[in-house]
């Protein structure tokens, strides 16, 4: 019996102690989404255009690493940017990252980018979707999960560089195909993805996000005239884990100026505030609409001069 | 004249309880003719026959979709990920089923109840046109066997689809809930009518709250791609009000379009209360319509001001934005006030008519034509095309069925409850 007793007063004790824990926890940690800062171990990738080549090695080292199917023409047959004239390649079911040419009017010789998912830092990708299939990590990686996905497409109409693709071609499990930083098979030790390690000429550095503003900031201002003074991927979207310098400016090489420069959730919040507004307004205002037209057919039932009054003024 | 019934089923209802199912099936599923006179009333009317190729064609197409995926049918397109099946199918069949609520608001809530005999119509164009939109949906979604994981598997609650998918269900139900009435009167299911009654104004305030949200969360759900849509076409702080109150015309609109059909195909249908107060609800309607229209126009302006985006006026995309609000909106509000003071019932039916296809224009616009302006175009494949016309088909001949069965059309007497319901 007494143990009994006991037990109950510490399962009180207990209960309390973790009611006011959880009380106090916001107070010894800011945990209002819109504060949040952002993970302070963030990694993320610097890709300098000015020295890419376009060997597309990064290409082949994603394909293998992700077992993706092989493509239908070589990764080194490079042929391949000659034929871009309507439009140019983008991410897809088959590729994660894709390379493209571009004859910039402000550089001689023709400037490539890598293109792959940029791991937002506030991912429209994951705001937008309604079964919560995107996750992010701590170290920035924007994960996807083909397990409750519906194939809605909402995620493909968000993304800001419209980077998640479709298995259009699967009746059976379609499901977005996006990169994933290698997250599963590296980043989770700690080390770079595939394509940085492949790439032959340090065109994309590995490292924390803050660390890479800093290397992307020093090659600027040290080598003056070579880069245009922006980095791409700093604010758009909120901020991005993957980072591009460049030595042309980045309209002339497909990149989207007009991204905004804070969270596309930021641009739904408008909305979202409304909803409570009229789950909560609605029902009194109507209710309260119906009980005086009812007031006022009781009214003239009882005293029909007053719906003649009413007639008269309608007509009039 | 309607879909012709399942041999199998009224063989089985023949063998099975005594005569009740098969009563059932010849008096009310087949209008009390013989399944041989019934096929030879479907197939006189040519109407019936394009139908007929519509779904040989369309039926197909829709078997190649769930066995080999969505790229066998439509453009797949990784730029464009909604196409015409959304496009049409979602986000224009929604605004043009605001009629039920609209209606039931008017009638229950504001007590014009001189608009009763058009309730029923509005009613269910809006429950059939929201069903046929979750049809268009599970056409298009990728996996439409998880349509339900959003209410039981995995939520994303603070994401706008997340709300859409909710009150769309739950509208779907009160909608349900709105027709039982008139189900329960044609298989005579008294207490069924009378609980509906006890709980009508619960219904049409849910109403009221689900369409005002979701309409709007069709129109939110674009905020998401504030700089892919052409800046003319999307504001965030005002998409959710242009689409809902779009959606209020567009539903007055097509209740005078559908109750225009009707009258003129469905004539044996409509009782002498429903024939004798047509003009004058047209004439109701039209007002209210156009009221919403100045009230649209007044809210893009606004928009058009708030975003600074007079500039756009001048270019292609400007002009191409002044048609769709010239024809689609400023000439129906045109003919529908001028109709309506001067009691030109063809007029407004034309106005009607107008600012329906308006509204299917500019969702059009706003999920294929302006998004991704700056990339290039794409045309929908024609079988995309021809599965849309399909659905339409099936929504067309469920619609037929339900207004030659139901009381929707006619006031229903307890002496009709025998056998044929209308003279």
């Amino acid at each position: 019996m007494k143990s009994i007793r006991f037990s109950r007063r510490r399962l009180v004790t207990i209960s309390l102690a973790g009611v006011m824990t959880g009380l106090l926890a916001p107070l010894q940690r800011n945990a209002r989404g819109s504060d949040f800062p952002g993970y302070t171990e963030s990694k993320g990738v610097l890709v300098d255009l000015t020295r890419c080549v376009g060997c597309r090695t990064c290409e082949a080292a994603c394909n293998l690493e992700n077992q993706l199917p092989a493509p239908e023409r070589p990764f080194n047959d490079m042929s391949i940017f000659n034929e871009q004239s309507d439009h140019l390649r983008r991410p897809d079911d088959k590729a994660f990252t894709v390379v493209n040419r571009y004859d910039s009017g402000s550089s001689v010789s023709p400037v490539y980018r890598k293109i792959q998912c940029n791991h937002c830092q506030e991912p429209a990708c994951l705001t937008s979707c309604f079964v919560n299939a995107y996750t992010i990590t701590a170290e920035g990686a924007v994960l996807y999960n083909h397990q409750v996905c519906v194939g809605c497409r909402t995620c493909m109409i968000a993304c800001p560089f419209s980077v998640p693709a479709f298995c259009y071609s699967s009746a059976f499990s379609p499901q977005i195909m996006k990169c994933n930083f290698c997250y599963p098979t590296r980043l989770v030790q700690g080390r770079p993805p595939a394509c940085v390690e492949a790439c032959p000429r340090d065109a994309l550095t590995f490292g924390e996000r803050a660390e890479l503003l800093r290397i992307a900031r020093q090659r600027i201002k040290r080598n003056k005239g070579r880069y245009i003074n922006y980095i791409y991927g700093e604010n758009e979207a909120g901020g991005t884990s993957w980072l591009y310098i460049a030595g042309v400016p980045f309209n002339e090489v497909g990149f989207d100026e007009d991204i905004p420069k804070q969270p596309i959730i930021n641009y739904v919040k408008d909305f979202l505030a409304i909803v409570p507004m009229v789950l909560t307004i609605w029902p009194g205002l109507f209710a309260g609409i119906h009980l005086l037209v009812k007031r006022r057919a009781t009214a003239i039932d009882n005293d029909p001069k007053l719906a003649e009054s009413d007639h008269d003024k309608t007509a009039a | 004249m309607t879909k012709p019934p399942h041999d199998s089923v009224s063989s089985a209802a023949f063998s099975g309880e005594p005569g009740r199912i098969a009563r059932f099936v010849s008096g009310k599923i087949l209008m009390a003719k013989s399944p041989k006179q019934y096929l030879t009333l479907v197939f006189s009317n040519p109407f019936n026959w394009l139908l007929a190729v519509v779904l040989a064609i369309g039926i197909p197409l829709l078997i190649q979709r769930y066995a080999t995926g969505l790229g066998s049918v439509t453009h797949g397109s990784q730029d464009y990920p909604w196409g015409l099946l959304l496009g049409f199918g979602l986000f224009g069949m929604v605004p043009l089923s605001a009629s039920g609520f609209l209606l039931s608001t008017a009638v229950e809530i504001f007590g014009r109840h001189d608009l009763k005999p058009i309730e029923r119509l509005a009613l269910l164009n809006g429950l059939l046109g929201y069903f046929f939109a979750v049809v268009y949906l599970l056409v298009d979604l990728g996996m439409p066997w998880r349509l339900t994981y959003p209410m039981f598997v995995s939520f994303g609650p603070a994401a706008v689809l997340f709300l859409v998918a909710w009150h769309v269900a739950t509208y779907l139900s009160v909608q349900i809930g709105e027709m039982i009435p008139a189900f329960a009167e044609w298989i005579g299911w008294d207490r069924g009518k009378k609980f509906i009654k006890r709980i009508t104004l619960g219904l049409t305030i849910a109403g009221i709250i689900l369409s005002t949200l979701h309409q709007g969360a069709l129109g939110a759900l674009f905020c998401y791609a504030p700089g892919k849509i052409h800046p003319l076409w999307i504001s965030p702080e005002f998409q959710w009000i242009h689409f809902f109150c779009s959606s209020i015309y567009a539903g007055l609109c097509m209740v005078i379009v559908v109750s225009t059909l009707v009258a003129f195909f469905l004539r044996l249908r409509c009782d002498e209360n429903f024939k004798n107060s047509l003009d004058r609800i047209t004439i109701t309607l039209s007002r209210g319509a156009a009221y919403a229209m100045v009230t649209y126009l007044v809210i893009k302006l606004v928009a058009l001001a708030h975003d600074q985006e007079w500039g756009y006026l001048l270019t292609g995309w400007g002009g191409y934005y002044v048609s769709e609000m010239v024809i689609g909106v400023i000439l129906p509000l045109v003919l529908l006030t001028y109709g309506s003071r001067h009691h030109l019932i063809p007029m407004l039916r034309i106005g009607s008519l107008l600012a329906v296809l308006g509204i299917l224009w500019n969702r059009l616009n706003t999920v294929i034509l302006c998004y991704n302006w700056k990339l290039h175009q794409e045309i929908p494949h024609f079988k995309e095309v021809w599965l849309v016309l399909t659905i339409l088909a099936i929504y067309i001949i469920t619609y037929r069925f339900i207004l030659y069965r139901l009381p929707v059309l006619f006031t229903w007497k307890e002496s009709d409850r025998s056998n044929n319901p209308a003279r």
